[in-house]
């Protein structure tokens, strides 16, 4: 990774700092915070299924231990926010090593893989509803304590600042990873498992890293999503919802690209707003958009662009 | 590099057995490659060759039999360990890394032994170079003809910089302009001190490339010496022309 690969990053990152500067609203500003929010948990299935190829539909198992861990440790063990925030990044992290090591192990790839993730976040889900020390059903509430100590900011514009810088961070960590003998593995295991395996590869170290990875930044979100909201429940924390946004984010936006979550959240959530004030609030109805919207980047790969452009300026650049 | 110099037996092959089911595959194959060499493996279709390269390389498990490397046993070890340990293979159906360019898919081997992406860049241009591909290093690899797949296959291996490469038919489907174009390539990769062992049907360029040749029939090996005498052996004949076939070509001549 060089400076001159970085410098879209930083450029985003001034483009935020000004937004939070300038914009006022806090319809839009909320908007904003929420879907760079999504953005990180979007660059977290991204950098497992962007450029890994193992397409989880179970994300919320991460965003939720993520959000869980952070609001429990602060809520009933009095931990600051920030450790709180950074054991929930940890946590989500050995989940997914766990589960990495399980469902990797036993060999499965593809829907098998989708299912398994699935299911492991319904199992996460009904747990949280089920047990105490989660608030159970009704959910649980992170005191109002407001001040930059714990992480709680009266104004939105911090907030935004604070979720810009995470996802910036998540992004270079993104692109490092891009540029380095990692991530040139992990394309190839996506590409093709036995002749990354005759190369040297080995399979299922590089699988069990990028699975660690990506659970932990999905983790970081989650915790991010509880600090902002100060509530969390079963439903919120590790509901399908996330598990779907995360996944069609970096697929709308650009799988296996560093800019590609972002642009998906951006779109996502601009659609889902715009059609619910289209058409009012019918519950469901951005769903109904995001399926359209996935049906047709399927037929109609709109996520090759940023690649077809890439291909073209390097095409252009090159003697 | 262990220095000893020439070990005879580089990599020896012993009484290596796969069984699927009821069907033996490969039955007691034993064989030798010396350091060095351009050793063939030769046989009708279906006679095993492809499964006792899968076994050699680590993607089957062998039901019997062992595999030793420079003296040390690597029997069904993983793809990943023995890539590490110096042997590498292509595969008969290419397997590029479609979505990449050529010259990444070399830095893939090459990233094997060279931790830094510029090293590693570096290396998979040089191979590529080597191996003639210098012009679409920055094509996609899906965009490559049979011929420059087959390159592609070569040089990922090679930028692993192994000690022994195990070649699946790398010329089939070449027209006689690549393959007369190819040939010097595998000569100059052996002259850098790199051990071949090849399957390959194209009778012509066994003959002028491997110092030794082994042909396995019906899952075993049925004769094993140098090109020009192998081809002449009555049962290496009948095992491609069918029973028989020695004795009426004699007839013949």
């Amino acid at each position: 990774m060089t400076i001159r690969e970085a410098l879209p990053i930083l450029g985003f990152l001034v483009v935020a700092v000004l937004v939070s500067l300038f914009v006022t609203s806090n319809v839009v500003l909320n908007f904003l915070v929420f879907t760079l929010i999504l953005a990180i948990a979007a660059q977290g299935w991204n950098l497992l299924g962007g450029y890994g190829g193992q397409y989880s539909f179970g994300h919320a198992a991460f965003f939720g231990m993520g959000a869980y861990v952070s609001a429990i440790l602060q809520q009933r063990f009095g931990v600051n926010a920030y450790p709180a925030v950074a054991f929930g990044m940890v946590a989500a992290a050995l989940l997914g090593y766990a589960i990495g090591a399980m469902v990797f192990r036993a060999g499965l790839r593809g829907s098998y893989f989708a299912l398994v993730t699935l299911a492991f976040a319904e199992v996460l889900r009904i747990l949280a509803n089920a047990i105490e020390i989660t608030g159970g059903a009704a959910g649980l509430l992170i005191s109002l304590n407001l001040g930059a100590g714990n992480l709680q900011f009266a104004n939105r514009s911090s907030f935004l600042i604070l979720a810009a810088v995470l996802l910036a961070l998540a992004m270079l960590m993104t692109l490092a990873v891009e540029k380095s003998r990692i991530g040139a593995q992990l394309v190839a295991v996506r590409e093709n498992e036995a002749a990354a395996a005759a190369l040297g590869v080995d399979i299922l170290a590089v699988k069990l890293r990028a699975i660690s990875l990506s659970a932990g930044l999905t983790g970081a979100a989650g915790a991010l999503y509880a600090q902002y909201f100060l509530y969390i429940d079963s439903n919120i924390a590790f509901g399908t919802w996330i598990s779907v946004e995360a996944l069609l984010a970096p697929i709308i936006g650009g799988a296996g690209t560093v800019f590609g979550p972002l642009i998906g959240a951006l779109i996502l959530q601009g659609l889902s707003e715009g059609t619910k004030m289209l058409i009012g609030k019918i519950p469901g109805v951005d769903l109904i958009i995001f399926g359209a919207l996935l049906i047709l980047v399927v037929r109609f790969p709109l996520h090759r662009i940023p690649g077809v452009i890439a291909a073209r300026w390097r095409g252009k650049g090159a003697p | 590099m262990t220095g000893q110099g020439r070990d005879p037996a580089f990599l020896a092959v012993r009484d290596l057995t796969k069984r699927f089911g009821g069907l033996t595959a490969v039955s007691d194959a034993t064989f030798d490659v010396r350091e060095g060499s351009i050793t063939g493996l030769i046989g009708p279709n279906g006679a095993g060759k492809t499964t006792l390269f899968a076994m050699i390389a680590g993607f089957e498990q062998p039901s019997a039999g062992l595999v030793l490397l420079d003296g040390e046993e690597i029997t069904g070890r993983k793809p990943h360990d023995l890539a590490k340990l110096g042997l590498a293979r292509t595969f008969q159906i290419v397997q590029p890394f479609a979505g990449l360019s050529v010259r990444e898919n070399i830095a893939v081997g090459a990233f094997l032994r060279l931790a830094k992406r510029r090293d590693a860049l570096a290396l998979a241009e040089e191979v590529g170079q080597r191996l003639g591909l210098g012009p679409q290093l920055d094509k996609p690899a899906a965009a490559l003809t049979v011929a420059g797949r087959k390159r592609l296959e070569v040089a990922r291996a090679l930028a692993t910089r192994p000690r022994i490469l195990l070649l699946d038919e790398v010329l089939a489907g070449l027209n006689p302009s690549e393959l007369r174009d190819f040939l010097p390539v595998l000569q100059d990769i052996r002259a850098g001190g790199v051990t071949i062992l090849m399957i390959e049907h194209v009778m012509q360029a066994v003959m002028s490339l491997c110092e030794y040749v082994h042909v396995i029939s019906g899952g075993r090996i049925i004769a094993s010496g140098e090109a020009a005498e192998v081809v002449g052996n009555p049962a290496v004949i009948e095992a491609y022309l069918g029973h028989g076939a020695a004795q009426r070509l004699a007839g013949h001549a």
